[in-house]
């Protein structure tokens, strides 16, 4: 005899079927949640670690430039001048921080050494050329704002605190409290920064220095050589492929190939770069001209793949009227089918610009690593030719310098690329909405 | 004639050749078979291009005409002890670039250069201009050094005169064919058409250039290095002052272990995710969802790989490292396995995610409609009907996205951590096969010691694993498309 059961209560079967078709829905949704929230962490943390490489401290400081340390004949002679060091300016520092406590009356017992200690170690040079760029300062006390050692900076931004200082060689508690001193007074000062925009990489010595500018112009350079390369010859390629070849083993060999390379890992084409550009046609090591050219085999499979997308959502129907009307073949691509594609191809080659502007790998091979270009290159042949790091690779080597001032910049540098990047994305997108034609 | 005023020159020329061209079309009395500007541009090509890929090729046909005479006069005598020939070569060439550059700033009367010069002052100038020599000067390279000038010199006067001579062949060629019963746009066509073609040749020279380049620095290596011990051998220890330990193993064994992690990682996430995104979501959820998750396919690597070594690695390391929080001490370093695995996943998750949703979305409807009549629930469809049908494209997805964790080189370069072995626990650091092609090529090596030449050998060896896996892959996602069209 069979057991007789209400049709409106669920069997155990139909229950267990339905938990588990709530725990499938649930996986579905974490998945999604866990991708999500990884994108918000990673933005978090960009955000976050990077915004203070903006801002950075500096110390306003009226220094007496005594014409007896500077120019001890008196007599304004810049050869003469020129040689007196660094070290000859290091002094007049000191002196200010002396006047500076005696005027405000700061009770401090740390010596004066230890307070011109907080400045940057790049602040006697820049002294050195402000003078030397002009003599007539000698004797007079002149307004300075030098950049404040990455300790102190580190400490205005709470990554420096008085419990970790215990043991560091480069601070002591004594300068912070110092510092606390000065802040009152508005001596020391965290304001935009805009030399991190600017400006080049400095040494390992001087996290306070670096900036990113420099860099960014060798990522502009080498993202023009890329363009004027990679946007010709992708579209011939295309228009080839799609428009003119016939089905045989040559083209079928050339498609094998644009698949392929879509997929080789970036750093063989750093490889290639390598062997063929530097060692072989022996163009400039680390220049943003060979990086272009690395970049550019790398973004060619882009920009075929969406090129003959759009070409081939141009219907049949245009060649068929343009051919009808009597143009050849090859009039009836350029003339009609290209500029119907033109959008498309120009999201394509944004998007391929976008992921080649972020690579770094391929460029550490072809000698693009960071701290190579100290100036902004001074003539265009330079900025293609002379030695130069782009944006990502510049991030990598602060990165590998494992000092937490260096990383505040590679996330302050990561937010510049982000930037450019999203800029570019959606430009792509505006001008895909803007421009797309449907075909009905 | 410099080089930019002979290329300017035959420009100018292919200019007038155009108006030429197109002048003499249109004076013709009969009925012209092309636009008049077809003809213009034949005449233009013809004067221009030939002459053109002369100037383009003559650097390379250079060393044959102008080298091999030089190096044929160097003596035994001339080569000191340990040194050979080639370095000989090199440093001729350097000083003939060198005078070069001296006659073009002023600073050497080159045409006064001689046997009677005085080679120490020669030697102070070409040092004080930026110019190293690796040795003293002596009097036979500095008049071999002399000699390749006055070739090299010669060769260029040749390029000039050869160079203008065909341009203007090519204008009259092509000038006495223009008349109006000549095709001329058909003519004009087929050159297109070549550069067209030639355009969809780059994409085999590349491949060519990478294979070729590879094998030709990789023969090399295993001239100074036993391939055996590189294939098979089992220690990675680098040494620059040689005798260094070069074995592809370990290196191979953290690539694969680190690509594991992170498809562990990505797989079962992504394919979640594509599975909900396709099957459940609804269309506004699917329209934010689905972009927002390709966002993390299209964050630079270098990001990745500073999380990693920033943020997440010490992450980890205050869970499982000494004095963490689960109080034990698995972790010696913030970079290794998992920290550079997991990141690598979260980067994957977007490949595997939208590869799947297209496969599964190319499942068709019938098969689904199927399944529910016959009275299974949603997800017993999913999992018994949608993914069978659809396994042969998502294992091709799951292939690409191995091929690209093999590949991939921030992350691991700054999360994995230096350290050639075999290891199985994750928590330890590891080295990959793309993080030493970094640190071998950037290191201060001499090229042509086995040191940096076997990062040609790692890369041939990364380039034939990726591409097999690609081509695999791209294999059975094709069959697949086929199956259900």
């Amino acid at each position: 005899m069979t057991e007789t059961r209400s049709l409106f209560a669920a069997s155990a079967t139909t229950k267990r079927r339905n938990a588990a078709e709530k725990r499938f829905r649930l996986y579905g949704k974490m998945a999604i949640a866990v991708g999500l929230l990884m994108l918000v962490t990673l933005a978090y943390t960009i955000v976050s670690k990077g915004a203070g490489a903006f801002q950075q401290t500096f110390v306003t400081l009226n220094i007496e430039l005594l014409e007896s340390k500077l120019d001890k004949k008196g007599n304004r002679n810049l050869d003469e001048m020129k040689k007196v060091t660094t070290f000859g300016y290091a002094p007049l520092i000191k002196n200010a921080f002396e006047t500076l406590v005696a005027e405000k009356g700061v009770a401090t017992k740390i010596k004066a050494k230890d307070m011109a200690e907080i400045i940057s170690k790049s602040a006697p040079s820049k002294m050195r050329d402000r003078v030397l760029a002009n003599p007539v300062l000698i004797g007079q006390t002149v307004e300075f704002r030098f950049l404040a050692n990455s300790w102190i900076d580190g400490y205005l931004k709470g990554r420096v605190t008085r419990e970790n200082t215990q043991n560091n060689k480069n601070v002591t508690v004594q300068q912070l409290d110092f510092v606390d001193e000065m802040v009152v007074l508005g001596v020391v000062k965290k304001t935009f920064n805009l030399g991190f925009i600017i400006g080049a990489d400095a040494s390992d010595q001087r996290p306070e220095d670096a900036g990113i500018g420099v860099s960014m112009i060798g990522s502009l350079a080498m993202m023009l050589v890329v363009l004027v390369l990679s946007l010709p010859i992708g579209v011939a390629a295309s228009i080839y492929l799609e428009e003119f070849a016939p089905k045989n083993w040559f083209t079928d060999l050339i498609e094998v190939n644009i698949a392929n390379l879509a997929a080789v890992p970036s750093i063989v084409f750093g490889i290639l770069g390598l062997a063929i550009f530097i060692n072989t046609i022996e163009l400039p090591q680390s220049a943003p001209l060979v990086g272009g050219l690395v970049l550019t085999l790398m973004t060619l499979p882009t920009i075929i793949i969406s090129t003959r997308a759009a070409l081939k959502a141009v219907p049949p129907s245009i060649r068929s009227a343009a051919l009808g009307l009597g143009a050849s073949k090859m009039q009836s691509v350029f003339h009609h089918v290209l500029p119907l594609a033109a959008p498309g191809i120009l999201t394509g080659t944004i998007i391929g610009l976008a992921q080649a502007l972020g690579e770094t790998a391929p460029l550490l091979s072809i000698g693009m690593i960071g701290y190579i270009a100290t100036n902004m290159p001074q003539t265009v042949a330079d900025a293609f030719l002379a030695p130069n790091s782009v944006m990502p690779a510049q991030i990598y080597e602060w990165a590998k310098r494992s000092d937490p001032a260096f990383y505040e910049r590679a996330w302050g540098g990561i937010i510049i690329l982000l930037v450019f990047l999203i800029t570019m994305n959606t430009l792509a997108v505006i001008l895909r909405r803007r421009f797309e034609r449907r075909w009905l | 004639m410099s080089n930019p005023t002979l290329v300017i020159s035959i420009l100018a020329l292919g200019v007038i050749g155009f108006f030429a061209g197109r002048r003499k079309a249109l004076g013709a009395s009969k009925k012209l078979h092309s636009l008049p500007r077809y003809y213009g541009s034949y005449v233009a090509i013809y004067t221009v291009v030939p002459a053109m890929l002369l100037i383009a090729m003559w650097p390379t046909l250079l060393p044959m005409a102008v080298n091999a005479p030089v190096f044929g006069q160097i003596t035994p005598n001339m080569i000191p002890d340990g040194g050979s020939a080639d370095l000989i070569m090199s440093e001729i060439h350097r000083l003939a670039v060198g005078l070069d550059y001296g006659r073009s700033t002023g600073l050497i009367d080159v045409d006064a250069l001689g046997a009677e010069t005085n080679l120490s002052v020669l030697a102070n100038i070409l040092n004080a201009a930026g110019v190293m020599l690796s040795g003293d000067l002596n009097p036979e390279i500095l008049s071999l050094a002399l000699d390749l000038m006055s070739r090299n010199q010669a060769s260029h006067m040749g390029m000039v005169i050869v160079a203008i001579i065909i341009a203007f062949l090519g204008f009259a060629f092509s000038y006495r064919r223009v008349a109006p019963e000549f095709w001329a746009r058909n003519a004009v066509e087929r050159v297109y058409l070549g550069v067209l073609i030639l355009a969809s040749a780059v994409a085999i020279l590349t491949t060519l250039g990478i294979v070729m380049s590879m094998a030709f620095e990789t023969t090399n290596f295993f001239k100074l290095h036993n391939w055996i011990d590189f294939f098979f051998g089992t220690e990675w220890a680098p040494n620059f002052r040689g005798d260094s330990a070069l074995s592809i193993l370990p290196l191979l064994w953290g690539t694969l272990y680190i690509s594991l992690v992170a498809l562990l990682v990505a797989v079962p996430i992504g394919l979640y995710a594509a599975i909900y995104l396709s099957e459940y979501a609804s269309r506004p959820v699917r329209s934010i969802a689905k972009p927002m998750l390709e966002v993390l396919a299209g964050i630079p690597t270098i990001v990745y790989g500073l999380f990693a070594l920033v943020v997440f690695g010490p992450f980890l390391k205050d869970w499982f490292g000494d004095g963490g929080y689960l109080g034990v001490n698995w972790m010696a370093d913030a970079r290794s396995v998992a920290t550079a695995g997991i990141v690598m996943g979260i980067m994957l998750i977007p490949f595997v995610s939208s590869l799947s949703d297209d496969i599964i979305n190319a499942v068709p409807q019938s098969l689904r409609d199927g399944s529910y009549g016959l009275g299974a629930t949603q997800s017993e469809t999913v999992k018994q009907v949608v993914l069978p049908a659809a396994l042969p494209g998502i294992v091709g997805a799951i292939l690409l996205a191995a091929s690209r964790a093999i590949g991939e080189t921030m992350i691991v370069v700054l999360g994995a951590g230096a350290i050639a072995r075999f290891t199985g626990n994750p928590l330890e650091a590891l080295t990959t096969i793309t993080t030493r092609i970094v640190s071998q090529l950037t290191g201060d090596g001499d090229f042509n010691s086995p040191e940096t030449l076997v990062a040609f050998a790692l890369g041939l060896t990364l380039f034939v694993i990726t591409l097999g896996l690609n081509i695999i892959a791209l294999i059975i996602v094709r069959k697949y498309r086929e199956q259900y069209e």
